[in-house]
Formats: C-alpha cells, structure tokens, sequence
C-alpha cells in the first residue's frame, strides 16, 4: 500500500498551491501532484495577479515574488472596426506599496508560489497525472496516478485540477460543461524590449498598464480582448464563449489575428518577436454551472470548481481564496478527525459567504443575459463609436444638429425603447 | 555489498539553447537545466545493478546550488544518495580541474562506504569531451572502461566485472578488476518511467552538500579556472547546413529527378574511388 498524507492536493495552479501552503504551514503533511514538467508549465490566464487575495496567503508577496509590472493603468476599449472609445483610469496610488494588482507570467510566478509551499514542507511531485481518486465505501481516500505504484493515500483529497476537472467529473460531481459555459481563450507573449514597452504606453520603471478591448474585437461575440505589460514583453489575447464561437463559426486564432492587425491595436505590437502561443478554456458559467464541491473526504477549488467572475475578469484570485477556505476548513476537520461531507461542507458555506461566493452570485445572470443578448456587443458599440465619432468631428455642422442627427441615427422610436429596455435589463443583472 | 557511484552534471538543454550572436558563446539562461542525458543511463544502469546484485547507489556532482535538482532527477531514477561539491573556487573549471574536485569528493564518500565501482555518462551534451569519466579513474589509479554499452556481470566477490564496449564494427568482451570506471553509452539501457514512491522520495531529498573546506588534502591551485589549462582560443558555430529542396511530381518524376541530381554530383563518386 502506498505512502499515507494528512492531504492530497492534485494540480499546483493558484488554489492547489494555496492550499498547500496554508495546510503546510500549519505542519498538515501535504502531497501536491502536478502534471506539468514544473508548476506554471501549463498554466494560462491573461496576466493580472491581484494582491489582495495573494497577500491573504503571503503578506507583501510582491518584495520577492516574481512579478512583471504594477499596473497603474486600466484602459477600457470599445472597439469598432475604425475607431475605439476609450475609458480610462491611471492612478498613481497604484505604483506605490502595496499595489493594486500586477502582471505576471504564469511559468515564473506559478513555480515560484509552489517552492514557497515546499519551503513550508509541502511535497511536491511534477510531472505526474492523476488518474482517478480512490473510492472506498463511497469515501475518497486516495489518488491513483500514472506512475508505477502509483496509489497514495490521503484523509482529504483537494481537487485543484482546473477547468473541466475530469476528476470531479469521474465523482459524478458534474457533467461535461456546455458550450455556453465556457468560454475559449488563446494569448501570445510577444517580445518587446522594456524601453520600447515604457515609452509606448507612457510608463515610468515598473509601472504597466492593462487594455480591455470589447466589441469588435470579438467580432460581436461575448467575450474579451486584452493586451497587458510585461517587462520585456506584451500579452495579447482574445478570449470568446465557446458556443459564440461556434455560432459564428469563427476559429480563436483567427480572432486573435484579427486584433493583431487592427488598425487600432497593431501599432502597440509593432516590431515584436514572438515569444509563446497559448490557450486555454476558462470556465465562464459562474454561480449556475457550479459544480458540487464537497464530498466525503474531498473538497473541490478553483477553475475545476468554476470559480471564475467573467465580467470583471478575475478568477485567479477566486482560485487563491477558496484554497486557502479549503484549507482551513481541512485543519478543523483535521482537530475533530471528521472528513464526513458533513463537516467538509464548511468549506462550500464559508466560500459561498465569502466574496467570491457574493459576486458569482451577484453577476450570476450576466454572462447569460448577454449571451443571449448579442446586440449589446454587435450593435450598441458601433453606435456608441459613431456617435462619438460624429459629435466630435468638427466641420462646421451646428452641435445641436448634430445631436438631433445622432439621435435619428438611433433609430425608430420603437427601437429606442427596445434599448431603453435593454440598458435597463443589463443594469439589472450587474446591480 | 555493492556500492556504485554515478557521477553526473546538470546541463543546459542543448536543444534549445541560443548563442550570443557577438561572443558565440551559450546563453545558459535561454535553455532549461537538465540531468545531462547520458548521465540518466548512467544512473539507471547503477539502479539495474543494484536490484540485480543488492548494494547502494550513490550520485556525485559538481555545480552551483541549483544542481540539486539533477541530484533529484538521480533519485526519481532509483538512487540511494546524493552528494554535491559546490563551491565558487571550483567555477571556471575545465575537465583537468573537474575530474580532480571529483577525485577529491570521491575520496571522502570511499572513507565512508568503499567504491566498487563508479560509473559516468559518456560525455555531457554541453561540453561534449567524455574525459571526465577516464581524468578520475586515472586519479583513483583504476582501470577506466569507455563507451560501455553493456555490463555483463559485476562481481564483487571476486573483484571482476564483464562488460561489453561499443566499437565501429562490433563489440570488444572485456573482464576487468573491481573497483573501475565504466562510461557509458545511451543505448545500453532505457530510463524507465519513474514510480510514485521514487518521485515522492526524490522531492523530499536534501542532498550532502560540500564546499572545498570540507574535502580533505585539496591542492587549491588544481582547482577551478586556476587549476585548468584548457584555453578557448575561438568559439563559432557550426556552418548552417544549406537549406534543402522540395520535389514536386508524381513518385516517377520525383525519382527522376533526384537521381539526376545525384549523378551531377560528381564528386561524390570522385570520393568513393579515391577511398577505394
């Protein structure tokens, strides 16, 4: 019989390695299974860490942890096919301690987070798939992987094994996620010398700026564009709802070639070298498409629990947040030497009350309305570009006409009230 | 009781690696550090010996602190003990150098558990020499066996061992004393798939660690860049191999006209006569 741990944690990503480190601290022996040559090796997100949640695991992480760029910038781009409008924050309270959130490079980063889970004493294994968990009178008490004598043997199983997380699947926890629920994203990292980078996005040092670009960048359909700074580097991607981009029967790279060579966007990767291609699905079906998260004797965290909030793109630190709620719902099992999904089901309440639990709920109706919904993507951007577009071309046309112009442009009064009604159904889902 | 000692060196993947265009030299940075390929082989053939025969496995290297985790990759292998010389006087050393720190450390594992046998890769993948493996049985006054590509028997009894080694036509059957040096070749074995508990082992590992002070009777001016004669007069790289060409057509025309193409080229024949 193989060796026995307190806990199993399968996937080194930001939940498992969170959750690994915060049970290690506190001397709970914990085996952390990876499948990549090293933890971050197959990791994808667009690039934005944010600190509050990395700071709950290790305070002032950012003094050694590495880090590309503080953003002291957020652009918002709505984007149509020869002209954005664009909102923007920059702050200078964001370069300064203790920062607001950073990019990061996922291969770099991960692997840094997961030796500090070994200094604490976590055990970490690389390049080793889980098969299955060991099921024994209906109680997980184990992992089976690829290797020869592959068994293990845990009181807790943590499943961090990433979006459509086949060994909860395997637990009947969920059933295979529906084109509507998850959305398919693919990004380069692109090489750009650091000078360059600050001088094109108006930078000092280690400041770095963030670009969310909607609209035509999707070609209409639900999901996102972005471009991030790295140091020496630009992240640039596109990510869609896998059923929008069925319907359209657009491929990702095509999307994300299509913004490469916008006439908007491509001046910002000019003279880059290609560094890394990547994709990834991002489970996007928020409080809905939940899957059940507790079991006896295993707990369920991160992207493998769809603890993703699409709207205001953040998921990692999600992810962070319900490791270390697994872990400290494992250490008071651990005192009562209960891992009945009783007592395990602390986790899903504290999770539900905690944020990330209060805004899956709060936008749990957004993706979906406006998945449902194209026209706020296919029709109000365009309109809100040429309105923009009309109001501040100067060319001798009184402004009062011009307003009435744009108004008519709108459309009949039947379909303004229909966009009446629209503004006011998106208010309601995002409220 | 065997006890075989690997010795082994991480080294950048050399199929990966980019050279600086201006000094020709490795950007070590742009490729990941590996357990040198034919060192793995080595490693695995200790392991083979060890499960057919009983004994221990031990691995020796010499590298700055991140070679631990070639250490590491030793022990998902099957090894037994990991030991480390690192220290900056050992930097800058050329294989003269290397094979006397190794040499050194050797020395003091022997004081502990006598060698019976020590067993290096080939040659690195970075350095491509192969006399590491002969500079330290030279030293240890032990007879140095290369390019091993089969180990027959291993007596420790009886102080013999039977090995094969590879030559261009064939293969030479050599008995020799114990303890030796055998440096091997990759095909004398293949590195399995490493089980769980091999893998969970090797993550927990803490290998001995040595700085020059801890090894004893060290002549410090074998050491390091000091201790190494070898001068690198000029680096460059290999002349790319041009660029080859597509045939279009049908099978038949295709092997027209490579044959045609391979006629024109006189002087390959040229060369087979004047070999002849």
């Amino acid at each position: 019989m193989g060796e026995k741990f307190d806990v199993i944690i399968v996937g080194a990503g930001p939940a498992g390695t969170a959750c690994a480190y915060t049970l290690a601290k506190s001397g709970v022996s914990v085996l952390l299974v990876e499948r990549g040559e090293y933890p971050g090796s197959k990791n994808v997100m667009g690039g934005v860490l944010y600190r509050k949640m990395m700071e709950d695991v290790i305070p002032e992480f950012y003094k050694e942890a590495p880090i590309e760029r503080q953003i002291v910038e957020q652009r918002f781009m709505m984007l149509d096919e020869q002209s954005a409008v664009t909102f923007s924050y920059k702050g200078m309270e964001w370069d300064q301690e203790p920062f607001n959130n950073f990019t990061v490079l996922r291969a770099k980063f991960d692997q840094w987070f997961a030796n500090k889970a070994v200094e604490q004493g976590a055990v970490l294994v690389n390049e080793t798939v889980v098969e299955s968990c060991i099921v024994e009178d209906g109680k997980v008490v184990g992992i089976r992987t690829d290797r020869p004598d592959g068994e293990v043997y845990a009181d807790v199983v943590v499943l961090a094994d990433g979006v459509n997380s086949l060994l909860a699947k395997s637990l009947g926890f969920h059933k295979e996620f529906r084109p509507d629920e998850v959305a398919l994203a693919v990004m380069e990292v692109l090489k750009l010398d650091k000078k360059i980078i600050e001088d094109r996005f108006s930078l000092e040092g280690n400041q770095g700026c963030t670009f969310e670009i909607f609209g035509d960048s999707t070609k209409g359909i639900l999901g996102t564009a972005w471009l991030y700074t790295n140091k020496s580097s630009i992240n640039i991607g596109v990510g869609a709802m896998l059923s929008g981009l069925i319907k359209h029967k657009i491929k990702p790279y095509q999307l994300l070639d299509y913004v490469k060579n916008h006439p908007i966007l491509r001046k910002y990767i000019q003279g880059v070298e290609q560094q890394e291609y990547l994709a990834h699905l991002i489970p996007e079906g928020g409080f809905h498409s939940m899957p059940q998260i507790v079991g006896d004797g295993v707990l369920v965290v991160g992207d493998a629990a769809q603890l993703v909030n699409a709207i205001h793109r953040e998921g990692s630190n999600m992810a962070m947040t319900s490791g270390v709620l697994a872990a400290e719902t494992i250490m008071a099992a651990k005192e009562r030497e209960d891992y009945s999904t009783a007592t395990l089901d602390s986790y899903r309440v504290n999770l539900l009350n905690s944020f990330v639990g209060k805004d899956l709920k709060k936008y749990k109706d957004a993706t979906h309305h406006f998945e449902k919904f194209p026209h706020y993507f296919e029709k109000y951007i365009p309109m809100m570009n040429k309105a923009a577009g009309q109001m501040l071309t100067i060319d001798g046309t009184p402004k009062k006409d011009k307003q009435k112009k744009i108004w008519k442009e709108m459309g009949t009064a039947g379909q303004k009230f229909s966009m009446a009604k629209d503004a006011i159904k998106a208010w309601r889902v995002m409220k | 009781m065997l006890h075989i000692v690997a010795c082994i060196k991480q080294v950048p993947d050399t199929k990966v690696i980019k050279l600086n265009p201006k000094t020709n030299t490795m950007d070590r940075t742009s490729a990941p550090a590996i357990l040198n390929p034919y060192d793995a082989h080595a490693v695995e053939e200790a392991v083979r010996l060890k499960n057919k025969y009983g004994g221990i496995v031990s691995v020796l290297t010499m590298g700055p602190p991140p070679a631990v985790k070639a250490i590491r990759k030793c022990i998902e292998i099957g090894a037994d003990e990991g030991y480390m010389i690192s220290d900056r006087a050992f930097a800058g050393a050329d294989t003269l150098a290397t094979s006397y720190a190794l040499t050194k450390a050797l020395e003091k594992i022997q004081k502990d558990t006598p060698i019976d046998l020590i067993i290096c890769g080939k040659m690195t993948i970075d350095g491509d020499t192969g006399q590491v493996g002969p500079g330290i049985a030279r030293r240890l006054d032990m007879p140095p066996l290369t390019n091993v590509n089969k180990v027959v028997e291993v007596n420790k009894e009886e102080q013999f061992a039977i090995i094969h080694r590879k030559l261009e036509d064939g293969h030479e059957v050599i008995q020799t004393a114990l303890p030796c040096l055998f440096s091997v070749e990759k095909e004398i074995n293949e590195v399995p798939f490493s089980p769980l508990p091999h893998m969970i082992k090797a993550a927990r590992y803490k290998p001995t660690i040595w700085a020059v002070s801890d090894l004893e009777d060290v002549d410090k001016t074998q050491l390091g860049l000091k201790g190494s004669p070898t001068i690198v007069s000029k680096v460059w790289p290999p002349e790319k191999p041009k660029g080859g060409e597509i045939l279009d057509g049908s099978p038949q025309e295709k092997v027209e006209q490579i044959l045609s193409m391979v006629l024109e080229k006189k002087e390959l024949f040229q060369q087979h006569k004047e070999g002849v």
